[in-house]
């Protein structure tokens, strides 16, 4: 028997490996890694294009598969030798250029039909319908009104499950960008424009997404967060913020509550039911509802929201939130009267 | 003519290891051999500076959470090494080569406008330089390279858009201007017998190049103008109130695409000089390599809107650009398989130009593929604006445009130099580097299909991003220490490298006839231009090539 070199068995080796673990199903990575991916569709759009990426996907494999082999057979049959005549110099082949011509034209054919085709199905004309949700960009955070319940909130947006959902996408400052993966399609939000796009989900869930347009110092840190709820799941959600804010009942809470009117807070945050009427922060009205701060950068917690107070630029450098160099006791105030807005 | 202004002009042989020469000669040359070299070191520079931002931003994006740079400073990181990188480093390089190139290439001794020449050079340099001077006035652009508005206006943010409008306005003006020199160049001054269908391939991709500068730069240069205006006097071009921020995506875009292919045609141009030439067979389809490169330099024009898919401007303005988009794979992909062809049936030698050329067919095809999910319209709306952007671009302008350059760099420095680069030593950087660059930005194409988006200084700690992540820093590493290598082979080599014959690859084209380094004049005298390989005739004068 031939002795193979070491390399011959050190790839022989990981290559069975690496077969076996996928048909034991121990390659724990693939599941992961799909967990936030387009390739893991929950909704009807994405899943449409997921399927257009895969038939692409073959495509394109079967392309870099010609190139590739084609490359790696010339090089090992037409190297050099010592002492090589000229080789016959070829200049054309009119039938090869044909084919070359021909081939990725009948390619570029096939998907222009499925590109078109998949768009329509994707994003159809709304013809005047009034929008489910609108989600307003702003320097760096989100404003979600359901304007048919008359509710405003920010940066936690609930969706009806198994309807077809039209959102209108608008941007208060600069250019932003929605995009959840395994919800379907992106859309820029521009200044002076309303788009739109559909979101049917499949799956009750939380997914998460990101700005994708690049907005300025805190891009990074304007994540979208998508709770995805049953019929009953969402109106809960819509009855349980339809109502004003809770007024607070402890003493430290009150005094919370005055702090924030007699500062500037509410010039720029919301509070229903308060004099706060501002539109250029978060509306804070069911602040404690929310499972997150800052836009997904931190839990939402009593520690976090002291953190922040105590020195924004710190915990979120850029923000548009001043520091307003407050004495422990008054943050401690303003803490307890957020943290019970629920 | 003693009132004449004396343009200097070197009296010795260029620049060789035997020759030194002070630093003021070059400053004053108006030769179109030392402009050329000048700018390839202009595009070394701002390549070192560009690596340097950029692996400082892999360091960021390591590990999630990472505290190395402040969203400020990566944003300013990011924008720097993206507008350098396209506008100082491959712009520079591709047009330098031109300009050493293509006089020796079709015969003549000089550009058509030496001193224009030369102006180009430094005001792509000082453009440059203008740029990098923001870091010293409180802040370099921080907005991106394509500098969308209405973020670039004054509201949003700092002066360093100012050196951003103001640096590549300058290197644009001298953009335009080689162009146009270009195109005078080659359509008048190629020897009495070179008729078009004679001309060298590499020559004919510049000259279709030149008029993609021409056509693309002045919509870059207008906007750039007019962002400077609303920014300096309020004109409100942009901004959303008076103006409209799409309006800057357009005249970008309407540059930027063409933009794509000035990078990509001339390294075209250069693989379709090293493959015939290391396979010792004329290219495969001749016609049709010139006739693709025209139809890309059209359709490039038609295709600018497949960078605004995801802007909501309707279903059907975007078939229309996803089927323009789509077509230009078509001519594309011809240019693969001629390449593919010309190697078929050869006597291949895997010569450091050659080992970049066969990478390139491999790295391009994957970067062009990934170009094709961004004219479908549908996979363009869940993947632009991801990771798969940064890695699809990278495998273009590296695995194209930059594999270009060092395949150039290797068939051509012994024309420059008088000696030829080390073998080993590049051996050692082709593998450090394409290792390296594959580690780096294969992996970015999971990494945005599972939702990482581009242009984030960080990123949340979700399962496999910290890992994939560190993976393209360690990448980025190995790409940094092959450059290391290259310097060293190139310092090396000018000093103690093996002394260049004219003709070293047995070559087809007319600057393997003269010296190495050649003449002040070029040529003394130029042998007969009877087809597109006048070398390759005169050294086969017994057989002629007769096109049959």
């Amino acid at each position: 028997m031939l002795a193979k070199p070491l390399w011959y068995h050190f790839f022989a080796d990981t290559l069975v490996f690496s077969f076996r673990l996928i048909a034991q199903r121990q390659l724990s990575v693939l599941p992961n890694v799909l967990s936030t991916s387009m390739m893991n569709p929950a909704g009807e759009q994405a899943r449409r294009i997921a399927q257009l990426t895969n038939y692409f996907f073959i495509a394109a494999s079967f392309v870099l598969l010609v190139v590739t082999v084609l490359t790696v057979l010339f090089l090992y049959k037409f190297r050099a030798k010592a002492g090589d005549a000229e080789p016959k110099q070829i200049k054309r082949n009119v039938k090869v250029e044909l084919v070359m011509v021909g081939v990725p034209l009948a390619m570029v054919v096939f998907f222009f039909f499925l590109t078109v085709k998949t768009m329509r199905a994707v994003l159809p004309q709304h013809h005047d319908r009034a929008p489910d949700v609108i989600v307003t960009g702003h320097q760096w955070w989100w404003e979600v009104q359901y304007p048919l319940a008359n509710v405003t909130t920010a940066n936690e947006v609930h969706l009806p499950v198994g309807k077809p959902v039209l959102v209108e996408l608008k941007s208060a400052d600069v250019i932003h960008d929605w995009w959840v993966p395994e919800l379907g399609n992106k859309m820029d939000m521009i200044p002076d424009r309303e788009n739109f796009l559909w979101i049917t989900v499949h799956e009750a869930g939380y997914y998460q997404g990101a700005c994708s347009e690049f907005c300025g110092t805190q891009h990074a840190w304007m994540r979208i967060q998508v709770y995805a709820d049953s019929d009953t799941d969402f109106n809960n959600f819509i009855t349980s913020h339809q109502p004003v804010a809770q007024t607070p009942t402890s003493p430290l809470a009150q005094t919370g509550e005055r702090i924030f009117n007699t500062m500037t807070c509410g010039d720029c945050h919301r509070i229903n039911g308060t004099a706060a009427n501002g539109d250029d922060a978060p509306d804070l009205t069911h602040f404690a509802s929310r499972r997150t701060m800052l836009t997904g950068m931190l839990p939402n917690d009593a520690r976090h929201v002291h953190q922040f107070l105590a020195n924004p630029q710190a915990v979120k450098s850029g923000v548009h939130m001043p520091n307003f160099a407050l004495d422990d006791t008054s943050q401690n105030a303003l803490v307890a009267y957020l943290t019970q807005l629920k | 003519m003693e009132s004449l202004l004396h343009v200097p002009e070197p009296a010795e042989p260029l620049p060789s290891a035997t020759t030194r020469r002070g630093l003021l000669e070059w400053i004053s040359s108006v030769d179109h051999k030392q402009v050329g070299i000048m700018y390839q070191w202009v595009a070394l520079l701002f390549f070192l500076a560009g690596g340097a931002l950029a692996l400082m931003m892999r360091v960021q994006l390591s590990v999630a959470n990472n505290r190395f740079l402040s969203p400020e400073v990566y944003n300013q990181f990011f924008t720097m090494h993206g507008t350098v990188m396209i506008f100082f480093v491959l712009m520079p390089a591709l047009i330098g080569a031109g300009v050493y190139l293509v006089p020796l290439m079709i015969g003549a001794n000089e550009m058509a406008y030496p001193r224009l020449n030369a102006l180009s050079m430094w005001l792509t340099l000082f453009g440059g330089l203008l740029l990098f001077f923001s870091f010293l006035t409180g802040g370099a652009p921080d907005a991106g390279w394509f500098n969308y508005a209405p973020l670039t206006e004054e509201v949003y943010t700092g002066s360093g858009i100012n050196y951003y409008c103001m640096g590549l306005l300058i290197a644009g003006i001298g953009s335009v201007a080689a162009g146009l020199n270009f195109v005078v160049t080659i359509l008048k001054m190629r020897v009495p017998d070179m008729s078009l269908k004679r001309m060298p391939l590499f020559v004919w991709m510049m000259l279709i190049t030149a008029f993609l500068i021409l056509g693309a730069l002045p919509s870059l240069n207008a906007a750039l103008s007019m962002l400077l205006l609303d920014r300096l006097l309020h004109a409100m071009f942009f901004v959303n109130t008076h103006g409209s921020p799409l309006l800057w995506q357009h005249l970008f875009w309407l540059f930027g695409h063409p933009e794509v292919y000035i990078l990509i045609l001339p390294a075209f141009g250069i693989f379709s000089e090293v493959f015939p030439v290391f396979s010792r067979k004329p290219i495969f389809g001749y016609s049709f390599v010139v006739a693709s490169g025209i139809a890309i330099a059209l359709l490039a024009y038609g295709v600018w809107m497949h960078h605004m898919f995801a802007a909501g401007l309707g279903n059907t303005v975007n078939a229309f650009f996803s089927a323009s988009s789509l077509l230009i794979g078509v001519p594309t992909g011809v240019k693969i398989f001629n390449w593919l062809g010309t190697m078929y049936g050869g006597s291949i030698r895997l010569r450091m130009p050659m080992l970049f050329a066969v990478a390139f067919l491999i790295e391009f095809t994957i970067g062009g593929l990934t170009g094709i999910m961004f004219a479908i319209v549908p996979i363009d709306w869940q993947v632009t604006d991801s990771y798969v952007v940064v890695a699809h671009l990278h495998y273009v302008f590296v695995g194209g445009s930059l594999f270009g350059v060092f395949a150039g760099l290797f068939y051509w420095f012994p024309k420059m130099s008088g000696k030829m680069l080390d073998e080993k030593l590049g051996r050692v950087f082709f593998w450090l580097f394409v290792i390296g660059f594959n580690l780096t930005f294969l992996i970015q194409h999971w990494l945005g299909m599972i939702g990482m988006p581009r242009r984030v200084y960080t990123y949340l700690d979700f399962p496999h991003y910290t890992l994939f992540n560190m993976i393209s820093t360690v990448g980025a590493f190995l790409m940094a220490a092959s450059v290391f290598v290259l310097l060293w082979n190139i310092f090396k080599s000018i000093r103690s490298g093996e002394v260049a014959p004219p003709d070293p690859w047995d070559a087809n084209t007319l600057e393997w006839y003269t010296d190495s380094p050649p003449s002040l004049k070029n040529f003394e005298r130029v042998p007969p231009v009877t087809s597109d390989r006048p070398l390759y005739d005169f050294k086969h004068s017994h057989q002629p090539d007769d096109a049959t």
